[in-house]
């Protein structure tokens, strides 16, 4: 009996194995000490209790598994979304071209995420799940013309990326993302090609659906309709003020989906590790615009505050993001 | 070669915003000259047995602190281009009103970055590395396309830092921080793609488009590899505390 070929075979199916466990070392460290004491017989006993501890749930803390099914939840409502994209009246054509590109990432992601869980990953949702015109499933939203209303369809584009950047970076700390450096470092990856989207997405907005040069346009405040690439405070409330506030909002610090000594602040936060950033904080911030401070950082969000975002695109009764509230 | 930090295009004027650093840059680069002859005996022998301290190089050093004085020196490095690029004559004479509103928010952002690292290292009760001396091909600030591809190269090798060294960092504040900053680097390296071919803001070269669709996280000793060429003699980076 092998025992590390064991956790080869369960790492497979679940990264976290190592995480789960104490440490690989520690293992060592058990299996040395335990080894003249056991018989081959009773070894089977030992690892059988080395697993119940390791899969016992830490109260309030999520396993790893569960961010990486609640990012997978997330990339199906964007590859989803990305799907409807072909009745879009009024589109230049690089700007058709670039929704399909970040259609075929959302679809990778998903296929991606899939893969890492393996037979732990959720059933596919299907896009009967899903109601992007926020009706819950009546079609009758307030974003109802999505389908074929270019600056609707930019408007939610642009939701979705902001409400996926936060998630990820909400979710990166975590402690059993922290602990499966693979995990992580996927994140990361996942993070900042959805950060790539939502600054394109802004450019497009920012210069309009039919422009062919997106890169060129002009951002006006309050940047809700003509957003920088980036979040500045609050952008007014987002894409559609009244709605998206919760987009750039504060979040939970506490509770299942959020990471130990996090604190999720909205995105206009200026205190950045117990540093208040001002014009007077460094000489070379002298005459900086005060909105700079909190747009050179984004905000997370924990997953409870990103689920209720998302729920609001699902259908009534479908549960896909309701189990985390 | 050293001499290219006081022949280079880097305008005396670059460093007014930082006026005590200069005559350190300057005397420290001479007494590396000075010394180079009679010291090379010292510094091979210093490499047998620790090559983290050579002469001439700037180690960030280990652990989390490692890795937040590894992200100071390329905000440093940045943050010192954008100032630059904002004096230079493509920005002054040439750049359309979105490229100068782009531009000017990059400088801000990127200057924010690097003080606040120096200023949280410092409250973390750690030392910051010193100030990094920068050095640029002749006319990189003249055209559009220098300035851009520059730019992308920064912002794409930043993002591709960022998301590498995250798993050396241990505390999860740090982290969350570094996600803070990396989805703003990465929010700069799409606009400024699409400034340079419309479209091209998850470009294959970056991201694993006919595979995972994931971004291509760099190692320290890669990233550095890259970025210590735009750095000085003095000021160049040893990364082989971190991971």
């Amino acid at each position: 009996m092998n025992f590390f070929d064991i956790l080869s075979e369960i790492e497979k199916v679940d990264p976290e194995v190592y995480g789960r466990l104490d440490s690989r070392r520690s293992i060592f460290k058990h299996m040395s000490g335990v080894g003249q004491k056991l018989t081959a017989a009773a070894l089977p006993l030992f690892v059988g209790a080395v697993f119940n501890k390791a899969y016992a749930q830490t109260p309030g803390s999520l396993a790893v598994n569960d961010v990486l099914n609640f990012a997978l939840r997330l990339e199906y409502l964007e590859m989803y979304f990305y799907q409807q994209r072909t009745a879009l009246t009024g589109l230049s054509s690089v700007n058709a071209s670039a929704l399909s590109l970040i259609a075929t990432d959302e679809a990778n992601h998903v296929k991606f995420l899939r893969g890492v869980l393996g037979s732990a990953a959720i059933n596919d949702p299907t896009a009967a799940a899903f109601d992007f015109s926020g009706g819950k499933g009546t079609a009758t939203g307030p974003f109802s013309d999505y389908r074929t209303n270019p600056v609707t369809y930019l408007a939610l584009a642009q939701s979705f990326e902001d409400t996926g950047v936060r998630a990820y970076k909400g979710a990166a700390p975590i402690s059993s993302v922290m602990a499966n450096k693979t995990v992580l470092t996927a994140a990361l990856n996942i993070h900042s090609v959805e950060a790539r989207h939502a600054s394109h997405i802004r450019a497009m907005r920012r210069a309009g659906a039919n422009n062919s040069t997106p890169s060129q346009g002009v951002a006006v405040s309050p940047y809700s309709s003509a957003p920088k690439s980036w979040v500045s405070g609050t952008d007014g409330g987002g894409a559609v003020p009244g709605t998206t506030n919760a987009i750039y909002g504060a979040g939970n610090s506490s509770g299942a989906g959020t990471a130990a000594n996090v604190t999720y602040l909205a995105e206009d936060n200026n205190v950045q590790g117990g540093v208040t950033l001002t014009t007077s904080t460094s000489p070379a911030f002298s005459g900086f615009p005060t909105t700079a401070f909190s747009e050179a950082f984004d905000e997370g969000l924990d997953v409870k505050t990103v689920a209720t975002i998302a729920n609001l695109f699902v259908v009534t009764g479908n549960n896909l993001f309701s189990v985390y509230l | 070669m050293s001499h290219k930090t006081l022949s280079g295009p880097q305008a005396p004027e670059a460093n007014l915003d930082q006026p005590l650093y200069t005559p350190i840059k300057r005397r420290s680069f001479f007494m590396y000259a000075g010394a180079t002859a009679g010291a090379t005996a010292l510094v091979l022998a210093g490499c047998k047995d620790d090559n983290n301290n050579m002469p001439g190089m700037v180690n960030v050093g280990t652990g989390d602190v490692g890795v937040l004085n590894y992200a100071y020196a390329l905000e440093q490095l940045e943050a010192d281009f954008y100032t630059q690029v904002r004096m230079g004559s493509y920005y002054t004479s040439s750049a359309t009103a979105a490229e100068k509103q782009i531009l000017d928010d990059l400088y801000y952002h990127e200057v924010i970055h690097r003080d606040f690292f120096k200023a949280a290292i410092t409250a973390a009760g750690a030392t910051p590395i010193k100030p990094l001396t920068t050095v640029y091909p002749a006319g990189t600030f003249s055209s559009k396309s220098s300035v851009l591809a520059t730019a992308k190269a920064f912002e794409d090798l930043g993002v591709a830092a960022y998301n590498g060294a995250g798993q050396y960092i241990t505390t999860p504040q740090y982290l969350y921080i570094a996600g803070k900053i990396v989805s703003i680097e990465a929010r700069h390296a799409a606009i400024i793609r699409d400034l340079v071919k419309e479209g091209d803001f998850v470009g294959s070269d970056i991201v694993d488009i006919a595979g995972n669709s994931l971004e291509m996280s760099k190692a320290p000793s890669v990233v550095v590899a890259t970025a210590n060429t735009f750095l000085a003699d003095g000021s160049k980076l040893n990364v082989s505390g971190l991971g």
